[in-house]
């Protein structure tokens, strides 16, 4: 993308090399330059242990080495004392938790270096998780040194517990997996012993056979009971606990019933066994909950990402100006006003402003926009953003734990709290479903023990099985997490659990102009020629004199003109006025109509006339007028689409604005909108919304944070264009991180996507339900037929749902 | 017909072996990374670990 000449890249880490440098080594008898000596020590070990095979198998540079040298303090706090990594009298074990592994090379190169360490007993890294398990003798080695050791090739490990939660989710989908093992080998083998009850014709199969069948089938139903059904009997009890009914709950009086009615008939040798159907139903249901699981990890991955974003350490400049080599610090403990360093590939550490250098750098965790920005000197750029092409200097503006990425994590947590109305809803009518269910199983069982006992049992126990409430329980919550994370890679944080069903729902959706339909800032919109100059000469001579104002129109005129061809001097600036300065030889004057016309002359007759709603700027020389610039607040290039797009969908676009009515007049007349005020005061503002909903109206208001805080807190669901600082005070429901009208938009297509796919699922349930209970009571469906047709049910509502994650 | 008084006893205890197998192979982290390996097995290395040099550790 920029086209800088860039010198050789260091063999490593793929740094450029300063000029001078002699830092080299021979790498398969190929002398490799290399831009620092971290590098080179790391590739001399490399290739000093034989594994030179590390730079051809690798797929990308190694991880910056500049971490290499140092190891935050507080993770040199770690002893082998700690209990957390206790594991016999002589040696120690712990889970790390890897940063950066890429490829396969990066898997040996670890392992091996950890394995040359002194005391280093196992060590493995898995690819999936990026979790590196140790084991160490105690008297030998140290945490500290084996942290160390991953760092000094380039790689940043940490101690597992900082993710606790991870490791939760982890531990239970491994022992979800296991259960699923356990019940889907329990129920192959009790098929087996079924199978010939199936099959004989009556009276083939001798009385001894068939006991020594059941008994065996009794046997190997055990491990499924009393371990795999393990999760559905806890969730029975804790929802039984709670006083309320969970879908546990018949489950688990399905398959009590089922086993101990077969062990009852198993002792007696009177009736009909369903331990097949016991352990079917149990394999079958185990499948969907653990299918719901990945599904809920992969939903919380955009979270995860975030929370790994801000970097454990920086490289401070403490005597810059004068010197410039780099301390690495931990990263909390940088102030205000440090300068540090950030190199290419590296996240900054903290928010600060550029000092020095011109970087693109990639926002995408923070903005959810994948395209690279370009910053350049005295630009703020936010903790968290991946510094992509070249080395900055940057002044810290913020401490790291005030980051924007950390009040970001804090409104996510917020976020996390709360339950939609429509989850709520749903939680409650399950609790309803189920005592129904229960009663409805119950009158069948008494019915059928008068009519015909011996199906008694069977059509009971379909009855409980074959009911799935997973629709309301289980979906609902699926379809709204994976439509919250969708939106959170595309820039939108949802804050309040409503905002997908609210907005939905919402009638009007309420627009701010500046900042919101419009960019919020002044841009060129004409230049007229006045004189002999042509409207691009004008340009470059304005943008000369421009150059060094930090003035918003100069920055208009900035931007319009592109790279500056020629180079403006003795310059004065008049303050509120203009500026003056020569260009060529000749002198300037840019400003005003009455600045210029001090040296110009009278003006013109028409440049005189202002234009509606524009800002005109004026370049002049001794006795001439020659250009005249035109600049106002551009409407977003999306503006249009994003509000076509709510027209269709039938809801009312209504304009407010603090600005000149005349101006709010022209852009509503622009973009189609019927209902535009200007000259509104935020309190004025909060009426007109506040009568909307007296009139029975649901306002979807879209603003920018702070200046409409009460009217976004007043409507119904409301969105902040967030940006920087603004994050932490923003009160809206969702805060449009990307700064882009058209999240609006995206936000508005997944609440219809969820709320349709919630609606389907419901109607699913529903119609399953009404057609699968009937047909068991009837006796129609035997108790496996059952347990068949609600997985499937099962997988069906939660495939739907994860259908949201795709955008 | 009688050798099943044997066979079906028998086929209990080799299910329950077989749990038991799966059980240490599940403690002992054999499922726990299934992409892993599969990215080893491309290592051209033959060579085994070499015992460490004693350097001093830096």
């Amino acid at each position: 993308m920029n086209a800088v000449l860039q010198p050789i890249a260091c063999f490593h880490c793929g740094l450029p090399v300063p000029a001078g440098a002699h830092w080299n080594v021979v790498i398969d008898d190929v002398p490799r330059a290399m831009c620092c000596p971290g590098c080179e020590a790391v590739a001399q070990t490399i290739v000093d242990i034989g594994q030179s095979s590390y730079y051809r198998e690798r797929d990308a540079y190694a991880a910056n080495a500049a971490d290499a040298a140092m190891l935050p303090p507080q993770l040199r706090l770690y002893s082998n004392d700690d209990v957390q990594f206790a594991r016999d009298a002589d040696s120690c074990e712990a889970t790390l938790s890897v940063v950066g592994i890429r490829c396969a090379a990066c898997v040996w190169l670890i392992e091996r270096q950890l394995l040359r360490l002194p005391g280093v007993q196992a060590a493995s890294l898995n690819v999936a998780t990026e979790r590196l398990y140790v084991r160490w003798n105690k008297h030998q080695c140290q945490p500290g040194d084996i942290l160390q050791a991953v760092r000094q090739i380039g790689y940043t490990a940490y101690p597992y517990d900082a993710v606790r939660h991870g490791e939760q989710l982890q531990k239970a989908s491994k022992t979800l997996g296991r259960q699923l093992f356990v019940a889907g080998l329990s129920m192959m083998q009790v098929m087996m012993y079924v199978a010939p009850a199936y099959l004989a014709e009556d009276g083939t199969l001798d009385d001894n056979m068939a006991s020594l069948m059941r008994w065996a089938s009794l046997l190997l139903t055990l491990p499924a009971i009393c371990y795999s059904a393990m999760p559905f009997f806890q969730g029975a009890w804790s929802s039984l606990r709670a006083r309320t009914l969970g879908m546990d709950v018949p489950v688990t009086l399905g398959i009590l019933a089922a086993f101990f009615g077969s062990v009852v008939a198993t002792f007696t040798g009177r009736g009909e066994v369903y331990f097949d159907s016991a352990t079917m139903f149990i394999f079958l249901l185990l499948c969907s909950r653990y299918f719901e699981l990945q599904a809920r990890r992969k939903a919380a991955s955009a979270l995860e990402r975030l929370q790994h974003a801000l970097p454990a350490s920086a490289s401070l400049l403490a005597g810059f100006p004068d010197s410039r080599t780099a301390t690495l610090v931990p990263a909390g403990s940088l102030a205000v006003g440090d300068i540090i360093l950030v190199k290419p590939g590296e996240a900054i550490a903290a928010d600060s402003v550029i000092v020095e250098g011109t970087s693109a750098l990639d926002l995408s965790l923070l903005t959810g926009e994948s395209a690279a920005r370009r910053r350049k000197a005295g630009e703020r750029v936010p903790g968290g953003a991946i510094n992509a092409s070249a080395a900055l200097i940057l002044r810290v503006l913020k401490p790291a734990r005030d980051s924007t990425l950390s009040d970001l994590l804090k409104l996510i947590e917020r976020a996390g709290s709360g339950k939609p109305q429509i989850a709520l809803w749903a939680d409650k009518v399950a609790a309803w479903f189920v005592l129904g269910l229960l009663l409805f199983a119950a009158a069948v069982f008494a019915f059928w023990s008068w009519h015909d006992a011996a199906q008694a049992w069977p059509v009971a126990i379909a009855v409980l099985v074959v009911s799935c409430p997973c629709a309301l329980s289980l979906a609902t919550p699926t379809a709204l997490a994976a439509a919250t994370d969708s939106l959170l890679r595309r820039g939108v944080l949802i804050v309040q659990p409503h905002v997908l069903e609210t907005l939905h729902r919402a009638s009007h959706i309420v627009f701010d102009k500046t900042g919101t339909l419009t960019v919020g800032k002044p841009v060129l919109q004409q230049t007229e020629a006045l004189a002999s100059m042509t409207e691009n000469d004008g340009l470059q001579i304005a943008a000369a004199l421009e150059a060094g104002s930090a003035h918003p129109l100069a920055q208009a005129i900035l931007e319009a003109a592109g790279e500056p061809r020629c180079h403006a001097e003795q310059l004065q600036e008049v303050q509120g006025q203009g500026l003056e300065g020569v260009v060529d030889g000749v002198r300037y004057r840019l400003g005003n109509a009455a600045f210029v016309a001090a040296i110009a002359g009278p003006p013109l007759g028409h440049t005189a006339i202002g234009v509606q709603g524009k800002t005109p700027l004026y370049l002049g020389v001794q006795g001439r007028w020659l250009v005249r610039f035109l600049l106002s607040d551009a409407l977003r290039p999306e503006a249009r689409e994003v509000i076509d797009y709510f027209h269709r969908r039938g809801k009312q676009v209504v304009l407010l604005s603090g600005d000149q009515e005349a101006l709010t007049q022209g852009v509503a007349a622009e973009l189609g909108i019927a209902v535009a005020c200007g000259e509104f005061l935020p309190d004025e503002k909060l009426d007109f919304v506040q009568q909307l909903q007296a009139r029975g109206a649901v306002v979807a208001m879209v603003g920018d944070g702070i200046n409409d805080a009460a009217v976004l807190s007043a409507a119904d669901v409301s969105f902040a264009m967030g940006s920087g600082a603004a994050l932490a005070q923003a009160h809206a429901d969702t805060v449009l991180l990307s700064s882009q009208l058209r999240s609006v938009q995206d936000t508005a297509k997944t609440a219809a996507r969820s709320m349709s796919i919630i609606r389907e699922n419901l109607g699913w349930a529903t119609l399953y339900n009404v057609t699968a209970i009937p047909a068991a009571a009837l006796g129609f469906l035997n108790p496996w037929l059952s347990g068949v047709g609600m997985a499937a049910s099962s997988a069906v509502v939660i495939a739907n749902a994860l259908r949201l994650r795709k955008s | 017909m009688e050798a099943l008084y044997l066979l079906i006893p028998l086929s209990i205890i080799v299910v329950f072996i077989a749990l038991w197998v799966f059980f240490t192979a599940s403690d002992g982290g054999q499922f726990d990374d299934l992409v892993g390996p599969g990215l080893r097995l491309l290592q051209d290395d033959d060579t085994s670990v070499q015992a460490p040099p004693e350097k001093p550790h830096d």
